[in-house]
């Protein structure tokens, strides 16, 4: 009688310290996420007195002069990741449908697990290889092709004009898209699997092709989870330092046109934090890294947003 | 007196699918062993015996659904208005039209009620806005659902209860007017009200369709089907009118099954 009541006693204390431990855990990620915030904002301070707001929209960036603005690097930033998502995602959707619904069975792992070591080759190796090997070939082969058959063409003939350098915003571009494939792939083959047989087979059984069950049946019903697929590899897009910084050209100018060499928040930041020397300087850097933290944040925001409003749109 | 009237009509109506030597193989394993049978037009035929019999396996035959899976294979023949469906020049898509399949459980589609049954229709037919609220109409009447989804057509299908869902997909399948269609225990998941349901839709539907209708529940089978057919271990052991296999079955083997001594 007395030891049982002791053991419930002592199970009701190490309850308690477990659901103390746990609680700890989860709210730790919320005292660190505050913590970055705010060391950030501390590091930021200085330019943010000096250039407010406007260093957003600033193009200017010159160390010498003191004069720093962010827009070259978040535009760099913002339009590599989207022609990264705009190649990866299509080709990843692709990926997907062969793997889950048209490969031979004995294809799918081998398959499967070759674009997961795509996923598992380090950043750097990509950036060498954009530079040394994709970009040369690229500025030989494919820019010159781009230019002569997209000139004169309205908008298309402006994004591909100007020297053949290999480097700039579309190689970037086009090296993330590359980098992003593996994780987005992965992702929309792992939901597209866990569709109920029993639903594929009813749009297959209504005479449905291939194409039209997955783009009717299956996206739909897997939509929040390509999402998460997508957003998983903007994530990595976004933040992505070493590849980019190799292969976009490391300027702080204007761009024209995709071959331009540009620069990326990443790009600048690695390039530049340890020459960086006054404290307005590396309080710009600093500044840009918020920036990113709170586009990546921005990002993520508005995609749960619109996930939840699809979800209401459909009723569920 | 009514039997022997039931079996003169039983030889004036027509085979609608006629199974011939048909052969089954998961791999290496032989799940259905030399299949002879018809289905007549315009009847119901049941399908009944213990789970793994084949019965299952026989309806999935009949749109060839078997062929989204690797090693399934049939051999044999299973004529359709005097067509073998089992050949390789068959437009396997063409013929899932014309075979419409419901399943065990209810499988809308992630969309509206009305998109849900738009969506085969599409797949074949280019009708304008009004033929397309016409057909829909149609469709989801021919079911008994037209009455509760009125009034909800843009709303998600998978918003409506488990036997709604179900005579969702059912309007579904009629949609694309096909010619026959099969049901694979379509209640096995459902309560019995709306069981009920699905029974009384059986009986309006084999009007218009030559049905196939797999169950589990052998007064199910009596009540709806006109024919059934016992399937034991891939093999058919008897089929005949409803009446006879449940009263005077000729099988030892049906007898104990349908008086419960087994299954």
């Amino acid at each position: 009688m007395n030891s049982q009541e002791k053991r419930m006693r002592q199970q009701v204390l190490q309850d308690r310290i477990f659901r103390g431990t746990t609680r700890f855990f989860a709210f730790f990620v919320l005292a660190l996420l505050a913590g970055i915030l705010i060391s950030l904002l501390i590091g930021a301070w200085p330019a943010i007195q000096q250039f407010g707001l406007g260093f957003i929209v600033g193009t200017e960036w010159n160390p010498v002069t003191g004069q720093f603005g962010g827009w070259n690097s978040i535009r760099g930033t913002l339009l590599s990741s989207f022609i990264a998502l705009l190649i990866g995602v299509p080709v990843s959707f692709g990926i997907a449908i062969f793997l889950t619904e048209l490969s031979p069975v004995w294809l799918r792992r081998p398959l499967g697990i070759a674009i997961e070591l795509l996923a598992g080759v380090p950043s750097i190796i990509y950036g060498m290889w954009g530079l040394f090997v994709f970009a040369p070939w690229f500025a030989d082969n494919v820019q010159p092709w781009l230019t002569e058959h997209t000139a004169g063409v309205p908008i298309l003939g402006g994004l591909f004009d100007g020297p053949p350098m290999g480097i700039g915003m579309l190689t970037a571009g086009l090296i993330l898209s590359v980098m992003v494939i593996p994780y987005v792939s992965s992702v929309m083959r792992d939901v597209f699997e866990v569709v109920p047989a029993m639903l594929k087979e009813s749009a297959y059984g209504l005479g449905g092709t291939t194409w039209e069950v997955v783009w009717r049946v299956v996206l739909p019903y897997t939509r929040s989870g390509v999402m998460g697929g997508v957003m998983l590899g903007l994530g990595r897009a976004l933040g992505e330092t070493m590849a980019i910084t190799f292969v976009i050209g490391n300027a702080q100018q204007p761009i024209h046109s995709l071959f331009d060499p540009s620069t990326s928040i990443s790009a600048t930041l690695a390039n530049e934090f340890t020459e960086a020397t006054t404290a307005l300087h590396t309080g710009s850097l600093i500044y840009l890294g918020l920036l990113l933290f709170f586009i990546t944040f921005v990002v993520l925001t508005l995609s749960k947003l619109m996930l939840l409003r699809m979800q209401r749109a459909e009723g569920n | 007196m009514r039997l022997q009237d039931s079996s003169m009509t039983a030889e004036t109506t027509q085979a609608k699918l006629t199974v011939k030597n048909l052969n089954f193989f998961y791999g290496n394993f032989h799940a259905l062993k030399n299949i002879n049978l018809n289905i007549r037009e315009g009847k119901v035929t049941a399908f009944i015996g213990p789970s793994g019999c084949g019965k299952s396996t026989l309806l999935r035959t009949f749109n060839r659904m078997y062929e989204l899976y690797p090693k399934l294979r049939a051999e044999g023949e299973i004529l359709m208005n005097g067509n073998n469906i089992l050949d390789k020049g068959v437009d396997l898509n063409m013929l899932r039209a014309k075979v419409g399949m419901v399943f065990q459980k209810p499988t809308p589609f992630p969309m509206s009620i009305y998109d849900n049954i738009a969506f085969g229709v599409k797949l074949y037919e280019s009708l304008s806005k009004s033929e397309m609220d016409d057909r829909v109409e149609w469709a989801l009447s021919k079911a008994a659902l037209w009455n509760e989804a009125k009034d909800k057509l843009r709303q998600s299908g998978l918003g409506l209860s488990g036997g709604q869902q179900q005579r969702l997909c059912i309007a579904r399948a009629i949609a694309v007017k096909p010619e026959v269609l099969l049901l694979d225990e379509p209640t096995s998941a459902l309560d019995p009200i709306s069981t009920a349901h699905i029974e009384e839709l059986v009986h309006e539907l084999k009007r218009d369709y030559t049905i196939a209708i797999v169950t589990h529940n052998m007064q199910q089978a009596a009540r709806v089907s006109d024919y059934t057919a016992y399937m034991y271990l891939g093999e058919l052991v008897e089929v005949g009118e409803t009446d006879t296999i449940f009263t005077t079955p000729t099988k030892k083997a049906t007898e104990d099954y349908i008086t419960g001594k087994f299954g």
